[in-house]
This record gives structure tokens, sequence and C-alpha cells, in this order.
């Protein structure tokens, strides 16, 4: 059974021009353990999806299932990265940051800083545990927050454009350190983003997506060996397969 | 040296503009432009504060004053404080409490003092009213700012993690908004020193540094009148010092939510 079922999920909403459709009809699985990026234009909707998925919104039409459990809201069988900085609590330390969820769990205190600090560790960032967030770059900042979502366990991992406002040197070491850390936790991870070659380095599955209304329009599955090398050519077609399905759709459009 | 120079730095300039105003005025009171009466010099301003000090009325006097700010400041606090959060949480509760506030806001606490004295009488009742009534609507605005400013992303992301609305309010919430609570007790703090003094004037029997100043018209003492203002200013001097500084670098600027000022 996939881990993640989302069956003809739809979204619309009323704005003052009138009724926006952000998805219609998403349909896809997500298997245990696998590595699936929503890749698309901006508009195209996988923003929206992802916050399906995560429950902060609730979708007007369609299932959907995790763990064949239907999804009502939030939970923490999800935890969910964002792009800005500013997620992280100010006023917590990085420790504490990470420890929030588990606090919420209600874990007790020698062992939520325990767990929290092993989380650290996988980010490589347990020298810097008792730091508060405005002293910590950007890229440990993000690191931060993976250890934070991570951190209470959660079985799906839920990420929006979480490197896309990092420097380029640092955003291929944080994709280097995604998918040691996804091999170490073997968490499902749904990874929206609009780099191709993001997506190619990471999934193990690309979905395409194309706006107007949102939806997935292909499926393109990533059969390259890890530690991938982006030089190669066979991630270099992988990558003119993705822009080729993109610009399909862009021509489509217009 | 450097060392000691740069430690001491933001002390000494702390020191250089209140010297500063200090040699204006003594230059002044020095000129005889004005009748040493009304204008006494500083050595003896700093005689009346001396004796005052000396024979304990001046810090009776104050300790008085400073119940009265610090209870009419706790009531305050205790009323705006939940009420601003709940108002910038819930738009119900903002619809039913901002017109009244509005309209409370500017009418100045010290109109009140006639009323206050035919319902609460002379004395405590009506000064400590009256601070509250001054100090609650800057706490009551910042605080309902203050939620509202609070980054949804905060929020977001502690409802992702399974916070229920008292842990957001506690773990969230306050902390989020704290550089708009720590600005609403500073200024609730200031109104409550000018609502205070001028409550005294008009509703004190006997004891007060507003009491003095009022007091010490009558009999032309101009020093003393001074050394109970100097009282004043050295007491909000060390509360911004001790409370309200340590406060800010202990919590916001400790978080980078606010910073430091630049050199």
């Amino acid at each position: 059974m996939p881990h993640i079922e989302v069956c003809d999920v739809s979204l619309a909403y009323d704005t003052p021009a009138g009724r926006v459709v952000g998805v219609a009809g998403a349909s896809f699985d997500i298997e245990q353990s696998e590595f699936v990026c929503l890749v698309g234009p901006s508009g195209c909707g996988k923003s929206t999806l992802l916050n399906i998925i995560a429950g902060f919104l609730t979708p007007t039409a369609g299932a959907l299932r995790i763990g064949g459990r239907p999804v009502t809201g939030r939970g923490l069988d999800r935890g969910i990265v964002f792009q800005d900085f500013a997620q992280l609590f100010p006023w917590r330390t990085a420790l504490k940051n990470v420890a929030f969820g588990l606090e919420m769990k209600g874990i007790a205190n020698p062992e939520r800083e325990k767990i929290a600090l092993e989380q650290l560790r996988l980010v490589k960032l347990e020298k810097f545990a008792n730091a508060y967030p405005h002293h910590l770059s950007g890229g440990m900042q993000q690191r931060v927050a993976i250890a934070r979502a991570l951190a209470y366990d959660p079985s799906v991992l839920l990420m929006d454009e979480p490197f896309a406002a990092l420097d380029a040197l640092t955003r291929d070491d944080m994709q280097r350190l995604l998918v040691d850390v996804w091999q170490a936790s073997r968490k499902t991870v749904v990874y929206v983003t609009h780099n191709v070659a993001e997506a190619v380095y990471l999934g193990d599955r690309v979905l395409v997506m194309t706006p107007h209304p949102g939806t997935v329009k292909c499926e393109v599955k990533i059969t390259l060996a890890r530690p991938r090398d982006p030089l190669s050519v066979a991630f270099i077609d992988y990558q003119k397969e993705l822009l080729r399905q993109l610009s399909l759709n862009a021509e489509a459009r217009s | 040296m450097s060392a000691l120079a740069d430690r001491t730095r933001p002390f000494r300039r702390h020191l250089t503009s209140l010297l500063l105003a200090a040699a204006v005025y003594e230059g002044l009171a020095r000129s005889g432009a004005f009748a040493p009466a009304l204008l006494p010099t500083l050595a003896n301003v700093a005689r009346a504060l001396f004796e005052g000090v000396l024979d304990g009325t001046l810090p009776a006097h104050a300790l008085s004053t400073l119940y009265r700010v610090l209870m009419g400041l706790a009531l305050a606090i205790t009323i705006a404080l939940p009420l601003g959060i709940l108002m910038g949480r819930y738009r119900p509760i903002e619809g039913f409490f901002l017109p009244l506030a509005s309209a409370l806001m500017p009418i100045p606490s010290l109109a009140w003092v006639p009323l206050f004295i035919l319902w609460f009488g002379l004395g405590n009742a009506t000064a400590i009213g009256i601070v509250c009534y001054a100090a609650v609507f800057p706490m009551l605005v910042n605080a309902w700012s203050g939620v509202r400013a609070v980054n949804p992303l905060w929020l977001r992301v502690a409802n992702a993690m399974g916070a229920g609305e008292r842990t957001l309010f506690w773990k969230v919430i306050v902390p989020g908004s704290f550089p708009f609570l720590l600005a609403g007790l500073r200024q609730a703090f200031l109104r409550a020193w000018i609502a205070v003094v001028g409550a005294e004037m008009l509703a004190a029997s006997d004891w007060g540094l507003g009491w003095i100043i009022f007091d010490a018209k009558e009999f032309l003492k101009a020093d003393v009148m001074l050394a109970a203002l100097a009282v004043i200013g050295l007491i909000g001097f060390a509360f911004e010092r001790l409370v309200f500084g340590a406060l800010e670098r202990l919590t916001v600027e400790r978080w980078g939510m606010l910073r430091a000022g630049k050199g």
C-alpha cells in the first residue's frame, strides 16, 4: 500500500476577482521512504498541494490518505519545512527550537533534549545547540528547521522550497546533507521546487505540474544511483527531459 | 586601559547628557537674571534633597508615590495585557472593546480626578485608580498591536507541531510579541508617573512627591520642589537602567528581535 495517496484532489477558493481553481484533480501515490519532488512554474499550485498534504488547507474535492488513514487537518505524522528563515522561533535556541515538537508530544526533559541534540547532530549543528537563530547563517537556520521537523519522528517530511533563498554553493551543500539525512531517517519526503536540477539531484521521482488549473501532468522516475553527479550526461539528460515537459506545457497554454 | 574605556563608554555617555543639562541650569541660576528663590543653585537644591533624605521625609514620600505607581501599573497590566492579547487574537473581542478603548483613551487621566475623588475619596484609592487609567491604554494598544504583528509562520509551524490555543498563547504569541509588550510597559510606566504626580497634587491628602511639590509652592520653596522633581527623575533613570534596560537585554536583544543602535 502506498504511504501517501492523493486521489483526484481539487481546491478552489473565492477571491474578489472570482472563483480560482488552485489545484484540479491531482492524483498520485507516494511509497514509504520515497523522495518525491513536485516541480512546476510559479502559480502551478505545487505549494497549495503541499499545504493540502500538510493539512493547512482542506481540499474542496477528492481524498487524501497517509498510512491508509484519511487526512483531517494537521498532525504529528507530518513534519514541515518552509523557505522562509523566519520559521524558527527567535526566542528559542537551536536546541529548544528542535525540542518544540517533542514538548507538544509531552516528552519530558532529559529525554527531550537528548533527542533534540541527536537531531542537531544529524544536520551537523550540535556545536550550535545553544545559539539563537539570529546568530546562525541562513543555511544553518534551514538545517535547524529540518532537524525540528524530524525531531518528533513524523513519517512524512514536507518541504516547500527550503533552499530557494540560499546562495548556490550553500544550496549544493544542503542538498547533499538532505540526501544523507533522508537516507539515515528513511522518511517519506515530498519536496516542492521550481529548480529542475535540484529535483533531479534529490528525487526518486519527479512530478511535473502545470498551472491554470494546477494539476500533475506527468512523472519522471530518476533511476540514477546516489550520490548523483550533476555534471554526468545522464543527469543532464534528465534535466533536459524535465525542461522539455515544462516547456511543452508552456506551449500548450500559449 | 582601552578595554576599561570601552566598558565604561556607555555609562560616560549617559553621564555627559545629564552633566550638560545640569551645567546649563547652573549657569542660568548663577547669572542673576532670576531671583534665587525662584531659581535656586544646584547646591541649594542638593541641600534640600539631602535634608529631606536625612530626616526621612523624602524617602517616605517617594515610597508612597512609588507604591501608588506600582500598584496602579500592576492593576493596569493585569487588565490590559490579557485583554490586549485577546483583542489581537479574536475579532469579536476586538470589535467589542476597541470602540470603548478608542473613546476612553483620549480623555486625560487627570480629568477624571474630581470624579474619582467623589467616588473613592481623597487618598490612595483615587491615586491608584488614576495611575491605572493612565497606564492601561498604552499597555493595551501595544499588546493588541504586538499580537497582530506576530509572524504568521510561527503560528503555522507551532500549529503543525500540534500546539493548542493555550500553548500557542504562552509559547508563541507572548514571546513573539515581546518587543511590543516591552514598549507598552515602558510607555505605561511613563504615563503612570505623569498621572501619579498630578493625582497627588489634586487628591493626596498629605503624602507623595506630587504633594510635596504642591505643598512647597505655598511656602515658595523652589529648592524643595526641584529636589522632589530630581527624585522623580532619579527613580525613572534607575528603572530604565535596572528594570527595562535589563529586561530588554535579557530578552528581545538577546533573541535578535530588537538590536542595539550602532557604535
